[in-house]
């Protein structure tokens, strides 16, 4: 599955398509930041479930295990300064490849006033207005038309940015999605409509859920091309949103990225694991990891063993002090319950 | 005999209109279906069609005639057969077609009207929402901020939006107006008329019909920085996109812990209109405004649409603002002043009086204000408070009203159930016990879906007699 080469995308007509997306060509030092940035995300994560077992954390909390490349490859070709990005609830990975303080996230997931939210948002309410980073929304599907929002405010304002929108295969089957496809393509907004297909909403696969389960032609109808994109290689990702990205800021509208790739861990932290085997999910660990994949590229750059023992320390050390800093920093103050109702007051 | 043809009513609350041209000519022949004239109010032209076959006998009201009544004969349709002199004794009724007899027809009451059973005349049926429509023309006191000597404008609802919208525009470039129709159409009930002429496509956006999305559209749009007034063509289209009216817009800034801020402004007409049946008659004010993170505004005339828009487009908080269809065609005094912007949370005093308080919103205020000129007659003063903003509500002038007058009806053009009128009894009884000389009573809607038929919608909906029959019980 996911290590196959994707598909060309089939035309259905003669209209003009991105071309099919080349694997990026990454120097050493860039290889070296995916690698750096898709370890902290996996060893953040496994923290987090940790802490969530110590009951640190609360509530959902929705691991990024396994999908780090999308997240990695894809905000590593983006324009920081325009260009805007908003997610779902599985968020904590996209605010860690956009190099957010981790101490500020992990607060936030152990609700402390410190958290990026000031403790009142929680693991799917996140945000940083100053990254252009715009959620973190827990209602499946409300990214898209929020996404196409922001987009449209790039047009309006002509400031030559590109919102990535991302959404899972589950959010795949929401109709304000295609709400959303349509008035984009209509507007020529520019958007790249990510589809993270992981394979299962929650517990239900693809296959089960998907009339149409080949997601990257969810568009056609709507005249939005789509390219299939192997999730798992950080460097397939990082030259699809190259491809996309030269679509869409040319103003030839949104375009569609079908991500494909896979949550090792459950939907949220209270998963039965029952509906795949755990045969299926150590396949995937053992041939497709998206880590060792980079990894086994740095050392045919001649990374050492050692240095990447020194990069393994480093992140481990920025995830556990991340990890005190939320275990020991204060809650709110209880007056905070009244503030950020609304903006002004009446 | 010939056929009059008589001027049409685009809509149930139309009294009359412009006959903006004629299609045919006399003796032109016509069948069902033939345009044969265009018909003009404020907010809407139609084509108006010929149902009879036949030759056209007279033409009784030339075109380019405004203020044609409904109902007027305006031409005379000659069956097969009959000639021209035929016509011209049929229409003798109508022979002087001068507008003066025109309107004498009209003044007939329907119930005098004598019916012939073939051609039926038009008739204004006697409904629920022409009753609120009527109490409409009521005005209140005017807002004591204007300066002395100001001058007043008669000015519609509907145009006292438009200008709120046009100024705004104006001045500031972050500010543009997207829903259905509002573009080319010129707004389903011509709200967001000549906007698209003075500001262009860039900033006056039609949208496919597509609630749930473009909702979403504006509420992300608001979160990027701009300020988007998103029209609902009626709220009840709203219940399609209320997940992000509410989880999207409301919540955003406080899950953010203040980073976040969406200023936006979803507006529309809400409430029952005229005949439309259940799925399109709701208030939807205390949906919106029990929840935390939303402003909700719900104006009677046409000063507070205007003053209350602009401070909602200018307001950093999102707001639902909830008009209502029978009111937009009302005129009423606004001040001519170059920014004329009213405070969000502030009830309004209609009428002073001292033996009750009778509280409302939106369409009800001029049904309190009927009942109050009733009530007067009969030595009972009531105090009329317009509360204007629903969410956050003006808490302190309605306690501040029962401490002077001791007695409260809540009247409100909704559902009883958990409703405004709930909330402000709660809020007597909560803070207010002590000022009571009798309990809190509400005057609603029936609890049940609006019905279709003009006896039951009378039935179920609010009007005078029934705030005078409930302010009777209590003092």
């Amino acid at each position: 599955m996911a290590k196959s080469p994707a598909p060309p995308a089939v035309p259905l007509s003669n209209r003009e398509r991105p071309a099919d997306p080349k694997p990026f060509e990454a120097t050493k030092e860039q290889l070296l930041d995916f690698y750096r940035h898709m370890l902290l995300i996996r060893r953040f994560e496994e923290k987090a479930g940790q802490l969530y077992g110590l009951g640190f954390i609360g509530g959902f909390c929705h691991l990024y295990i396994g999908q780090e490349a999308v997240a990695v490859g894809l905000q590593s070709a983006l324009d920081g300064d325009k260009d805007s990005v908003i997610t779902g609830y599985r968020d904590h990975g996209h605010m860690l490849a956009y190099g957010i303080d981790p101490k500020v996230i992990m607060a936030e997931l152990t609700g402390r006033a410190a958290g990026i939210s000031r403790g009142k948002g929680g693991s799917m309410h996140m945000f940083s207005t100053e990254h252009k980073f715009y959620g973190g929304h827990g209602i499946v599907g409300a990214q898209v038309s929020l996404g196409t929002g922001l987009a449209f405010g790039h047009k309006y304002s002509n400031d030559g940015g590109v919102c990535l929108a991302y959404f899972g295969d589950g959010a795949a089957n929401q109709g304000q999605v295609y709400e959303s496809f349509n008035m984009a393509e209509l507007w020529k907004l520019p958007i790249i409509f990510v589809i993270e297909n992981n394979q299962y909403a929650m517990g239900t696969s693809v296959n089960r859920a998907s009339a149409e389960d080949q997601l990257y032609r969810r568009g056609e109808s709507f005249r939005i091309p789509g390219i299939q994109v192997d999730g798992m290689d950080v460097l397939a990702c990082r030259g699809a949103a190259e491809e996309a990205l030269a679509w869409v800021r040319a103003g030839k509208g949104p375009v569609i990225l079908e991500m494909k790739t896979y949550r090792y861990r459950g939907h949220s932290m209270s998963d039965p694991a029952k509906y795949r085997s755990r045969e299926e999910v150590q396949g995937v660990r053992d041939k497709s990891d998206p880590i060792e994949h980079v990894k086994k590229l740095l050392e045919a750059e001649g990374v050492t063993e050692a240095d990447l023992k020194t990069i393994e320390q480093d992140i481990r050390k920025t995830v556990n002090e991340a990890a005190d800093f939320a275990e020991s920093t204060p809650e709110p103050e209880e007056t905070e319950l009244y503030t950020d109702v609304l903006v002004e007051s009446y | 005999m010939a056929i009059e043809i008589k001027m049409p009513a685009l809509s149930p609350t139309m009294e009359e209109g412009t006959l903006a041209k004629w299609l045919v000519k006399e003796g032109d022949t016509v069948k069902s279906g033939d345009i044969m004239a265009e018909i003009e109010t404020d907010k809407a032209t139609m084509e108006f069609e010929a149902v009879d076959e036949g030759t056209i006998g007279k033409i009784v009201v030339a075109e380019g005639t405004d203020n044609v009544k409904v109902g007027a004969v305006i031409a005379t349709l000659l069956e097969d057969g009959e000639s021209a002199d035929a016509a011209t004794s049929a229409g003798a009724g109508t022979k002087d077609d001068s507008p003066k007899a025109d309107a004498k027809a009209d003044e007939k009451k329907p119930a005098d009207k004598v019916e012939d059973s073939a051609h039926p005349s038009q008739e204004k049926v006697e409904t629920g929402a022409r009753q609120l429509f009527e109490a409409a023309k009521n005005d209140g006191v005017q807002d004591p901020a204007i300066p002395e000597g100001t001058e007043m404008v008669k000015t519609t609802v509907r145009e006292a939006l438009r200008d709120a919208m046009a100024e705004e525009m104006r001045k500031d470039g972050r500010v543009f107006v997207m829903g259905e129709e509002v573009a080319q159409y010129q707004g389903a009930y011509k709200v967001t008329q000549s906007l698209l002429e003075e500001f262009g496509d860039r900033r006056v956006i039609d949208t496919p019909i597509t609630e749930y999305g473009f909702a979403g559209v504006g509420t992300g749009a608001a979160m990027g920085g701009l300020k988007p007034i998103i029209e609902f063509m009626t709220f009840n289209f709203a219940m399609q996109a209320i997940d992000h009216i509410i989880n999207s817009a409301a919540k955003t800034n406080y899950m953010s812990g203040g980073q976040m801020r969406c200023p936006i402004v979803f507006r529309g007409p809400n409430g029952a209109a005229s005949r439309v049946g259940a799925q399109h008659s709701q208030n939807y004010g205390p949906w919106y405004a029990s929840v935390p993170g939303l402003i909700v505004i719900a104006p009677y005339d046409a000063a507070d649409a205007k003053g209350l828009l602009k401070a909602a487009i200018r307001s950093e908080d999102p707001v639902v603002f909830l008009e209502n269809e029978l009111m937009y065609g009302r005129s009423f005094d606004v001040p001519k002043l170059d920014d004329y912007v009213l405070p969000i949370g502030k009830a309004r005093i209609m009428r002073e009086g001292s033996h009750v308080t009778l509280v409302s919103y939106s369409i009800g205020v001029g049904l309190a204000l009927e009942a109050a000129e009733t009530l007067a007659g009969e030595g009972i003063e009531a105090e009329v408070i317009d509360l204007r903003t629903l969410r956050p509500l003006d808490k302190q002038t309605v306690l501040k009203s029962l401490a002077k007058t001791n007695r409260l009806v809540v009247v409100e053009e909704g559902w009883p159930t958990c409703s405004i009128a709930s909330e402000i009894t709660a809020i007597v009884m909560e803070e207010g016990f002590d000022d009571l000389d009798a309990p809190v009573l509400r005057v609603t809607n029936e609890d049940v879906p609006l019905p279709y038929a003009a006896n039951l919608e009378k039935k179920a909906l609010i009007d005078a007699k029934k705030i005078v029959a409930t302010v009777k019980k209590i003092i």
